[in-house]
C-alpha cells in the first residue's frame, strides 16, 4: 500500500516537474503551443484510457464529445451570452448526460457493441456541427471568445501552457485516485472477466457506464481548453480522424496507464511536427511508426519499457 | 431451516434438455455435492442458480423469496456466491486485489469520493486490505498477495476464487470442482477449507469429481446424469445405489462392482 501511495505521489510529482523545468529550454513560443497540444491531447486520452484501458471498453466517437466541449464554449458565448466559464462546464455536463443516455442502453449488452454505437454517435455529431452552420459556421468552424476568469483574461500560448498544464495535473490526480477504489477495481475487474465481477456483486452495466461518461467529461474539458486556446474551432475536432488519433494515443503509449497516455500524446503531437522535412510522407511515416511499435511493443511504450527495465533490474 | 431451494430446475439448449426437473435444497451449514459423469449438467444447473444462464422452468427460492431470473450481481447482493469450474480470476490484477473486488459488496462504492480520494476512501481501502489479507492466509496464499494473479499457478488460483467468493461473506456457496487439477495435498487444503466455511454456518453447494473428497466431507449428495436427477441421499447410500454405479461405471461395470 505505501509503495502504491508512494508511487502516485512520483508520477504526479515527476509530472509536474517536466511540466515546471520544460518552458526552461523551449526556443520560442512555438515550442509552447506545441506542448499544450500534448497536454491537452493527453487529457483527453487521459479519459478514454480509463473506459479502454480499464473498463476494457472501445469508444470509436470519443471526439465527439472533445467536440461537445469545444462547441460548447464557442456557442454559448457567442450566441446565447453565457459566460465563457460557464460554458465549459455545461459542455461536461451536456457530454455527460449524453454519454448516460447513449450508454445507458447498450453497454447492459455484451461484445462491441459500444465500439459500434460510439462510431455512430460521431459521426453523427460531427454531420450536426458541419451542417447546423447558423450556429457553428458550419465547415469553416467559429471563432472561440477569450476565456476569462475574474476578470483575468486568459490568453497568449505562454499563459494556456500553464493553464493546460495544470489541467493535465488535476486530470492525471483524478485517474490515479481513481485506481485504487472500489470503483476502480470495479473497472479492472470487469474487463478480466464479466462474469466473475457479477457473481461478487459488481454490476457490470453500471460501472461500464460510469467509466464512460468518465471518460467523456475528460474529452469535453479537454475539447474547451483546446476551442479557448486556440480562439477558433472546426469541424475536424468533432471527427472520425480525430478519433482514431484519440484511440491510437491509448493504445500506442500503453492501455491503462495513465502516463503511457501522457507518452502517447507527446509522441502522437510532436512527431507530425517533427516531420515537416518529409512534409508529403508525413502520414505515410506516422503510419508506419505506428505499425512497428505495434508489432514490437504490443503493450504500448510505457508498460513494454517500464517492463523491460523491471526485468533488467532484477537480472 | 433451507436456505437455498431450487425447485424443478429446467433448461434446453437447441432441443437438447440439459437440465430437466431438477430439485434440491440445502441448509446452513451443510455440505450438498452435486456428482455425476460428464455432461449430466452440474455446471449448467451451477450457472443457473447463480443467474448466469436463465432457467427455461422451475424456480429457485434464497432464504424464503423468490430469486428466480434474478442477475448474478442481484443474488450476489442477496448472499449467493460462487467459484467456477474454468478458472475466471482477474488476470491483471494482484492476488490481493482478486479477493479485494470479492469484498466489493461489503464497501461503500461512490464515484465522488473515490475521484477525489477521501479519507474515507482510504481508509476503507486500508481495511479491506486486511480484510482480504486474512482471507488470503486463511487460504495458504499469504506470501502471493501482491502477486499478479495471471502469474500464479493453477492451484493456487483454485485457492484463490475460493477467498474471493468467501469474500463476500456469502450465506450460500457454490464450488464448481475446486480441487479439480489439484495434487493429493492441495486437495486435502480444499477439504479442511470448506469444513471450515460450512462450520461458519455457510450452505455449501460443491460439483466435483473427486469422489474421496465428494465421500469424505458432504452431508448429502444429488447425483445427476443426462441432465435429470438419479439419486439423493447420505454418502453411503448413493455409493451403494446400483443406478448410480451403473451411470458411472455403464452395466457390466456395474455388475463387476456388485460382485467385487
Amino acid at each position: 500500500m505505501g509503495a502504491l501511495l508512494n508511487q502516485r505521489f512520483v508520477t504526479l510529482a515527476v509530472l509536474a516537474a517536466v511540466i515546471a523545468v520544460l518552458p526552461l529550454v523551449f526556443p520560442s513560443s512555438y515550442y509552447f503551443r506545441v506542448a499544450s497540444l500534448v497536454w491537452v491531447s493527453a487529457l483527453a486520452a487521459i479519459g478514454l484510457n480509463i473506459l479502454m484501458g480499464q473498463a476494457g471498453q472501445v469508444s470509436l466517437g470519443h471526439a465527439a464529445f472533445f467536440g461537445i466541449g469545444a462547441y460548447a464554449v464557442a456557442i454559448g458565448p457567442t450566441h446565447l451570452g453565457i459566460p465563457p466559464w460557464a460554458a465549459l462546464l455545461i459542455g461536461a455536463v451536456l457530454s455527460a448526460v449524453l454519454a448516460y443516455l447513449v450508454g445507458r442502453p447498450i453497454l447492459r449488452l455484451k461484445g462491441h457493441y459500444l465500439a459500434i454505437a460510439t462510431l455512430g454517435l460521431g459521426v453523427l455529431i460531427a454531420l450536426v456541427i458541419s451542417t447546423e452552420s447558423r450556429w457553428t459556421g458550419g465547415p469553416d468552424g467559429m471563432p472561440v471568445e477569450r476565456l476569462t476568469l475574474f476578470g483575468w483574461r486568459v490568453s497568449g500560448s505562454y499563459t494556456w501552457y500553464w493553464v493546460t498544464g495544470a489541467l493535465l495535473l488535476v486530470g492525471t490526480w483524478i485517474a490515479l485516485n481513481l485506481d485504487e477504489t472500489p470503483t476502480g477495481r470495479a473497472f479492472r475487474a470487469l474487463h478480466d472477466s464479466e462474469v466473475a465481477a457479477q457473481v461478487v456483486g459488481v454490476d457490470v452495466a453500471r460501472f461500464k457506464l460510469q467509466a464512460f461518461v468518465i471518460a467523456a467529461v475528460y474529452a469535453s474539458i479537454a475539447g474547451s481548453a483546446l476551442a479557448f486556446m486556440n480562439g477558433f474551432i472546426n469541424p475536424d475536432q468533432a471527427g472520425f480522424l480525430h478519433s482514431v488519433e484519440l484511440v491510437t494515443i491509448v493504445v500506442l503509449g500503453g492501455l491503462g496507464s495513465v502516463v503511457g497516455s501522457i507518452v502517447g500524446a507527446a509522441v502522437l503531437v510532436t512527431l507530425p511536427q517533427a516531420l515537416t522535412v518529409f512534409h508529403e510522407y508525413e502520414h505515410l511515416l506516422l503510419g508506419l511508426i505506428i505499425i512497428v511499435s505495434m508489432i514490437f511493443m504490443r503493450n504500448g511504450i510505457v508498460p513494454s519499457l517500464s517492463g523491460l527495465f523491471l526485468r533488467r533490474a532484477r537480472s | 431451516m433451507t436456505i437455498l431451494k431450487a425447485t424443478d430446475i429446467g433448461i434446453s439448449f437447441g432441443g437438447v434438455k440439459a437440465v430437466d426437473g431438477v430439485s434440491f435444497t440445502v441448509s446452513p451449514g451443510q455440505i450438498l455435492s452435486i456428482i455425476g459423469p460428464n455432461g449430466a449438467g452440474k455446471t449448467t444447473l451451477f450457472n443457473i442458480v447463480s443467474g448466469i444462464y436463465a432457467a427455461s422452468r422451475g424456480t429457485i427460492h434464497l432464504a424464503d423469496e423468490d430469486v428466480t431470473g434474478l442477475s448474478p450481481h442481484k443474488l450476489a447482493a442477496r448472499g449467493l456466491s460462487r467459484t467456477f469450474q474454468n478458472l475466471q480470476i482477474f488476470q491483471r490484477m494482484t492476488a490481493c486485489e482478486n479477493v479485494m473486488v470479492g469484498r466489493h459488496l461489503r464497501e461503500k462504492c461512490s464515484l465522488l469520493p473515490a475521484l477525489f480520494r477521501t479519507t474515507s476512501v482510504t481508509r476503507q481501502n486500508r481495511e479491506t486490505r486486511a480484510a482480504a489479507l486474512d482471507l488470503l492466509v486463511s487460504v495458504g496464499l499469504k506470501d502471493a498477495a501482491d502477486v499478479p494473479a495471471g502469474s500464479l499457478p493453477y492451484g493456487a488460483c483454485k485457492r484463490l476464487e475460493i477467498a474471493r467468493a468467501l469474500a463476500a461473506e456469502p450465506r450460500v456457496l457454490l464450488l464448481d470442482e475446486p480441487a479439480a487439477g489439484c495434487n493429493a495435498v492441495e486437495t486435502e487444503e480444499i477439504d479442511h477449507l470448506i469444513r471450515q466455511v460450512a462450520d461458519r454456518g455457510v450452505a455449501v453447494v460443491l460439483v466435483e469429481h473427486d469422489m474421496k473428497l465428494v465421500m469424505k466431507i458432504s452431508d448429502r449428495i444429488l447425483v445427476l446424469e443426462r441432465g435429470r436427477p438419479l439419486a439423493e441421499g447420505t454418502p453411503r447410500e448413493v455409493r451403494d445405489d446400483p443406478r448410480v454405479l451403473e451411470a458411472y461405471l455403464g452395466q457390466h461395470g456395474a455388475r463387476e462392482a456388485a460382485r467385487a
